[in-house]
């Protein structure tokens, strides 16, 4: 007996807009200030009516069109209803039969030999509900509702059953994430709720004798960050697998199952069925007009896309030389951090001097202090013209990291700065062999002991001498110094 | 005579010359009200110190020669489905007996810039569902020619304000003739725009692919004066067409030569009373003595728009209402066990029963497996009437047909019959179908001096047609 896991993934993600989906409300976290950013729109009351945010659907036709996904020229708006205190009109805006995105993919690169295709089944724009508060001390207080979220423009990606394991589900979101960041449609805050992912997951039963059997497909709800869409997805694995041995119950015969993730106890547990609420008789919203678009416009978006992080990378490698392990490491920390990159390597004109530089002692810097690069003092400039120095020779890589912790400690650095840092630590590469000879026939002089102990076969002798003459002359790369040393005592 | 026994026209000429004041003429209509709506029962709610206080300063301002709006210290009644800020908005619904609008309606916002005094809000059929205003939640309002009789609906109370001269114009909502039946019965002109004309912000909405709102008035003067006011675009309406606004009073009183008037056969077959027809044929052969073209038309699937509008307004009701919910605002049950148990209670005693038997049918008719039979079959009907038309309008300026099978009908005699009570639109419903404009125009009355109505339907936006050509036959009618 096989069993292969079947999962699919349904993302909401908000919208970076000013507005609400369908008034003029700010849209913006702010669970401290219940009920601020209201307006008779979304609060629902009667006789208010919705007007299309034009942003909302400009960012969501970009998303799609990143996720190579096909737009629509014709979309429309339908209603979904449901009671819900949450809900003030006591239906959702949203899409159904005609989403203004269908058919696209996302490429994962799930571990360093494994990449699969996640194909997108639809991407369709809709307005997110408010939040219901209960009180959670056990004191029978009432429950509340915040309507500050209500309205915020929401799009959900609905990817096809393509995911065949939980890591593969966790690296799904990662790149998913790292493209809406990079493209500035979400800031995908999962503790915020501007991410939000729900798993459906089932088992195909390969018992060797033809089809794989189906099992039931269970819904899992609630987990608040990808390590536990991972934990969850792991979990359920196995207790469908168990669940199977036991019952031998196929898809279509048990409803679909909704399940919610406890992440104290690290399982998933059942919820209240779907039966109550299983007919949204969606309809079109006559409230709101279709919206459409040409194909000339359609064009237009996708060519003001820019490039996205799939497309970084493999320039990274192409064109600039980098592994795919550091083309990978740059792309994955943000487009900001790429775009950093991108300045150091322009102005050092080395990539993989600029990777090597941004991924070590840059990355470094940011984890350790928490800040983002656009925080970060040394600015792509600086550090490209530090290393422009050390690629033409003038400092030797280990005098350039003297002057990266002096500029680092130095506020409002510019490019000027480096070489004057570097004058005044003494690094300069010292480029008269006349000056360094003598320096080196003094510390022979200096050293009749160690020279013996050399010429006797003492190798290591060496090294105390090199310290010296280093001393002596800050700039001079240790490599030569040794060469000269071993050819002086060799020699006389 | 009173100055509110005086049509529109008249109204709006001797306030400009000085020759009354608002307040007086306000105070004429308060008076009036005092007088009549104890019978009536026209209104939900009167403020007749905010009106007096308007009516002073559109006087003051006119006396110092301020400019004034269009409409300045006019008397108008609003039906209670229009959000006015801090007003009562009631909707003839208990669910909403407490409900006062943070925020007032885009027809409300105009008609305040236009100087109009809103002297109050009118009663109607709760939530705008009925055709007698005898649904409303708070009382039943009574035909002013005869008050055994009901004066339409929904719009009735607004109806019977004019025909009452309690005020010389009101606001009413059209979804499937609640302007123009009321209009009608009540012996007043009813106007239903072109569906996006007006803007429906702050309207609470019925059916929003068919509701629009329109003017009645007791001329056809005061009619064209308020759907100038009130129309035109408002982004924050998506369906409200932005599309300039003709002067309905320029030409208004030039008679249109050549007329060609379509009459579809369809409207005049079985269920039509002998009084409404021979008032009928008398207003074609008016039209004909003014050079006017009568010619049959087919509007093959007039027949259908009943069934179809039962199953789309209905549909839409369904989820406009379903925000009444007794959770955010408006009535909420007493006693209730646990959420669901907060919604159906509240649901049950806020609705009227009406307004519970148009919910189910469009509950039912959305529901999955039946929404393909019923839904989107009516919508195709839908689109066939309006290709009707378009066929019709190939041909002819403007459609004429009456109002309703008959004359007003007697208070409580069709409650039990919501069957023969959907009937009385047979002849409104396509206008609001098909998103034309249509008006109601007075054109005589029966053997018991019962008011008869006369339609005309247009093309999209051609309200200035329809007005043009109602006044013609309200010249004839009543020799002015």
């Amino acid at each position: 007996m096989k069993y292969e896991t079947i999962i699919g993934l349904e993302v909401h993600v908000q919208l970076l807009t000013n507005s609400k989906l369908f008034c003029g409300c700010a849209n913006k976290f702010n669970p401290d200030n219940p009920n601020v950013q209201t307006c008779p729109v979304c609060l629902g009351l009667p006789g208010a009516l919705p007007v299309m945010n034009r942003h909302a659907f400009d960012l969501s036709v970009r998303t799609a069109l990143a996720l190579n996904c096909e737009i629509a020229t014709f979309t429309k708006w339908d209603r979904k209803q449901y009671f819900y205190p949450d809900l003030p009109k006591a239906y959702q805006i949203s899409q159904f039969d005609l989403p203004f995105s269908s058919a696209g993919w996302l490429d994962v690169q799930v571990d360093d030999e494994t990449a699969t295709k996640v194909r997108i089944i639809r991407a369709h724009l809709e307005e997110d509900a408010g939040k219901n508060m209960h009180d959670e001390t056990g004191q029978g207080g009432g429950s509340r509702v915040d309507l500050n979220r209500t309205g915020t423009p929401l799009l959900e990606i609905v990817s096809e059953p393509d995911i065949r394991s939980a890591v593969e589900a966790r690296r799904y979101l990662e790149e998913l994430r790292l493209l809406l960041s990079s493209i500035a449609v979400s800031d995908c805050n999962m503790q915020e709720g501007s991410l939000r992912c729900d798993a459906n997951v089932n088992l195909h039963v390969h018992d060797g004798a033809g089809d794989p059997i189906a099992t039931p497909i269970v819904e899992i709800k609630n987990m608040n960050s990808f390590s536990n869409v991972e934990l969850a997805i792991d979990h359920e694995v196995a207790r469908q697998i168990a669940e199977w041995e036991e019952t031998g119950a196929k898809l279509g015969e048990v409803p679909k199952q909704t399940r919610g993730w406890d992440a104290e106890r690290g399982v998933t547990f059942a919820q209240r069925g779907k039966e109550d609420a299983a007919d949204y008789r969606y309809f079109p919203d006559p409230d709101l007009v279709p919206v459409t678009m040409t194909t000339e416009e359609i064009d237009r978006f996708r060519g003001e896309l820019g490039e996205l992080p799939a497309a970084k990378r493999r320039r990274y490698q192409d064109t600039l030389g980098l592994s795919a392990y550091d083309a990978k490491v740059v792309v994955d920390r943000g487009a900001e951090f790429a775009a950093y990159f991108d300045g150091v390597a322009k102005v050092c004109g080395e990539g993989k001097l600029a990777a090597n530089w941004t991924t070590q002692e840059v990355l470094r810097e940011l984890n350790e202090r928490s800040i983002t690069v656009s925080e970060f003092s040394i600015g792509a400039d600086v550090l490209g013209t530090l290393l422009l120095r050390v690629r033409d020779e003038k400092v030797t890589t280990s005098s350039a990291r003297k002057v990266f912790s002096v500029l680092l400690s130095k506020a409002d650095v510019v490019p000027a700065d480096v070489d004057s840092v570097v004058a005044e630590l003494g690094l300069e590469v010292v480029s008269d062999p006349g000056q360094l000879k003598a320096i080196i026939d003094s510390v022979i002089a200096a050293n009749p002991g160690p020279a013996a102990d050399f010429r006797g076969g003492k190798q290591a002798a060496v090294g105390p001498m090199i310290g010296q003459v280093m001393k002596q002359l800050g700039g001079a790369d240790p490599k030569t110094v040794r060469a000269m040393l071993v050819a002086a005592l060799s020699g006389s | 005579m009173s100055e509110s026994q005086k049509t529109t026209s008249e109204l709006l000429s001797q306030l400009r010359a000085g020759e009354c004041s608002s307040e007086q003429l306000v105070q004429d209509c308060l008076d009036e009200i005092g007088r009549t709506d104890g019978t009536v029962n026209a209104f939900l709610h009167v403020d007749a110190d905010a009106a007096l206080e308007q009516a002073r300063a559109v006087d003051a301002r006119r006396t110092a020669g301020e400019h004034v709006g269009a409409l300045a210290g006019l008397p108008v009644a609003i039906k209670d489905n229009l959000c006015m800020l801090d007003v009562p908005t009631t909707c003839g619904s208990r669910m909403l007996e407490t409900f006062k609008p943070p925020y007032d309606a885009h027809v409300v916002q105009r008609l305040r810039a236009a100087d109009a005094v809103v002297v109050g809000k009118t009663n109607l059929d709760e939530f705008a569902m009925g055709s007698s205003t005898e649904n409303s939640a708070f009382k039943v309002t009574r035909n002013p020619v005869d008050t055994e009789r009901s004066p339409g609906g929904s719009s009735g109370g607004s109806a019977a304000a004019v025909a009452a001269r309690m005020v010389p114009l009101a606001i009413g909502s059209d979804t499937g003739g609640s302007i123009r039946q009321p209009a009608a019965f009540c012996g007043v002109v009813g106007l239903k725009p072109t569906y996006g004309r007006v803007s429906r912000y702050g309207l609470v909405a019925f059916a929003s692919s068919l509701d629009q709102i329109g003017p009645m008035s007791n001329d056809v003067h005061g009619a064209a004066c308020l759907l100038e006011a009130i129309a035109g675009h408002d982004v924050r309406d998506s369906t409200s067409v932005d599309e300039p606004v003709p002067s309905y009073l320029n030409a208004l009183d030039e008679p249109l030569s050549e007329l060609r008037i379509g009459v579809a056969k369809e409207h005049l077959g079985e269920g039509l009373s002998d009084a409404v027809r021979a008032a009928f044929e008398k207003s074609l052969d008016a039209y004909r003595k003014l050079g006017a073209k009568v010619d049959e038309i087919s509007l093959p699937h007039s027949k259908y728009c009943v069934a179809a509008y039962y199953l789309i307004a209905p549909s839409e009701a369904s989820s406009n209402l379903a925000r009444y919910d007794g959770v955010h605002y408006g009535t909420r049950a007493a006693d209730y066990d646990d959420l669901v148990d907060l919604y159906a209670t509240s649901r049950a005693e806020g609705f009227g029963s009406e307004v519970k038997r148009r919910i189910m049918l469009g509950t039912y008719a959305l529901s999955e497996g039946y929404s393909e039979q019923f839904y989107s079959k009516a919508l195709k009907v839908r689109r066939l009437i309006r290709e009707d038309y378009e066929k019709a309008f190939a041909n002819v300026d403007v459609v004429a047909s009456p109002v309703t099978p008959t004359t007003a009908f007697k208070i409580g005699e069709l409650v039990d019959d919501p069957l023969a009570m959907y009937l009385n639109d047979i002849y409104t419903i396509s206008a609001n179908l098909a998103g034309l404009p249509a008006i109601s125009v007075p054109a005589g009355a029966d053997s018991g001096g019962l008011p008869i109505g006369f339609q005309l339907t247009g093309k999209a936006f051609d309200e200035g047609r329809l007005l043009r050509v109602a006044r013609m036959l309200e010249r004839e009618t009543e020799g002015r």
